[in-house]
């Protein structure tokens, strides 16, 4: 196998492939291990209580994490730039409809009642007659 | 670039291969491309166009993630306390471990360390194993504490009686019962009236929580939801008998299971083809010269990694 590939035997006596990048062996496994790292600390924030906090540092390590991944191991930092133009296009629209999903959810929030709505009480009532209900399902909106 | 690829010229990179398949010189170029390089940029491209729709594809769950959990912020700190952080802790070790073997076997396809490759193959496929045999066991341990979504979520744990009561004549159900106001419970849910009976004639079954849905007993005192520590760090494993229990607490398993379904379904996909990349690589199909394949296998399975990035954190590290 190698001898047929001869011709692309490089001055440091490695072989390079006919297209694409070669990432060093060493920044692959440095990123493998600061990805390990990442997810110790992760998992012992979760055990500090930091309130609203603790999500945001979960995500923040995550997102740290993923452009560790997308950048090194997937590539992206020395592919052509319109592969990352694709990740971040579809990562906007995901964003978008979370962040529209969440805003609609906020809006109407106060207008929510708590419990379940008819419908899917009467089903817990057959189907599952040991569903906890609210206790305050007439007393008035969330918030109020 | 000339429209005739064929032409030697376009290729004067010093290459002599007596190899009449393709573009001579380069026996895996496709007769529509010029280059190898144009090839391998085009199947990058369509990868990453595939990709993005996988973003979107879990997107629309981690939308309806974040409607859930803001209208039921108590359902999901409730929750997540049934959930294993050291397993899934474990779980994403061992997928990022495997995403690490997959970077590493495509730096070895690329210079022509075929045995490396498939080493590095074998171990991404056992971490795949590794991670399904995990979830594995989660599942089933829910399961069998009936934390799973829709209805099922709040009939008894224990399945032996439910299933007793669900495959027994109702009459014979009602039969067995005390004398007392229980025939309009048991038509309405024999199972309801099972829970009802005196202890000495159903001491298996755990009793209903207490609450407007308690049901009162024959005596007409409500039944007492099961005695719960304030100072447990772990909710009951029976999560019926627990009184802390918020409504709407199967919406969570709802959304755990279909998320991680979905994720679980990528990596059994992300196994089948890693095992045709080890099949094709043992064939000898894969070189310094043409690995496209294994470069293209790797991106799905560090997308793989890459949900599992957010879906731990939103699942297992709920304060």
């Amino acid at each position: 196998m190698s001898a047929m590939h001869d011709q692309h035997a490089h001055a440091d006596g490695e072989v390079h492939p006919l297209v694409g990048h070669l990432v060093p062996i060493r920044t692959l496994v440095l990123t493998g291990l600061t990805l390990l790292f990442l997810t110790v600390v992760t998992v012992a924030v979760r055990y500090v209580d930091v309130g609203e906090f603790n999500i945001v540092i979960a995500l923040a390590v995550a997102v740290v994490k993923a452009v560790l991944v997308v950048l090194v191991f997937m590539h992206l930092l020395w592919d052509r730039p319109f592969n990352s133009l694709v990740l971040l296009g579809s990562i906007v629209f995901v964003v978008l409809l979370v962040g529209i999903a969440m805003t609609d959810t906020h809006m109407y929030r106060p207008s929510l009642y708590n419990g379940n709505a008819k419908t899917v009480q009467e089903t817990l009532d057959s189907d599952a007659p040991y569903a906890p209900i609210a206790e305050d399902v007439t007393t008035g909106p969330i918030g109020s | 670039m000339s429209a005739i690829p064929t032409s030697p010229e376009s290729h004067a990179d010093g290459h002599d291969h007596d190899d009449h398949h393709g573009h001579g010189e380069h026996p895996f170029l496709a007769h529509h491309f010029d280059t190898p390089a144009q090839q391998f940029d085009s199947g990058k491209l369509g990868m990453w166009l595939f990709l993005a729709t996988e973003v979107l594809f879990f997107g629309g769950l981690f939308a309806a993630y974040a409607v859930l959990r803001f209208k039921n912020p108590e359902v999901f700190a409730y929750s997540a306390n049934y959930l294993d952080t050291i397993m899934g802790g474990i779980n994403t070790c061992v997928l990022i471990a495997s995403s690490l073997t997959m970077a590493l076997a495509v730096r070895f396809a690329q210079t022509d360390k075929i045995k490396a490759m498939i080493v590095c193959l074998v171990l991404t496929f056992m971490g795949a194993i590794g991670f399904m045999v995990i979830k594995y066991f989660e599942y089933t341990h829910k399961i069998h504490d009936h934390l799973v979504w829709g209805p099922g979520f709040y009939t008894p744990p224990n399945e032996e009686v439910a299933m007793d009561v669900q495959t027994a004549p109702a009459e014979d159900v009602v039969a067995a019962l005390p004398t007392f106001e229980t025939a309009a419970l048991a038509e309405a849910s024999p199972v309801a009236a099972m829970y009802d009976m005196p202890p000495a004639e159903a001491s298996v079954i755990a009793k209903a929580p207490v609450g407007p849905s308690g049901i009162a007993d024959p005596a007409g005192e409500p039944v007492k939801a099961a005695a719960y520590p304030e100072t447990a760090e772990e909710p009951a494993v029976k999560h019926l008998e627990d009184p802390r229990m918020p409504v709407g607490t199967h919406q969570f398993f709802a959304i755990y299971y279909a998320m991680t379904g979905l994720h679980g379904i990528h990596v059994v996909v992300g196994m089948i083809v890693i095992g045709w990349l080890i099949w094709k690589g043992l064939k000898g199909h894969f070189g310094s010269k043409y690995y496209t394949p294994v470069d293209l296998g790797g991106l799905y399975w560090h997308v793989v990694d890459l949900i599992w990035i957010f879906l731990f954190p939103l699942f297992y590290l709920i304060h």
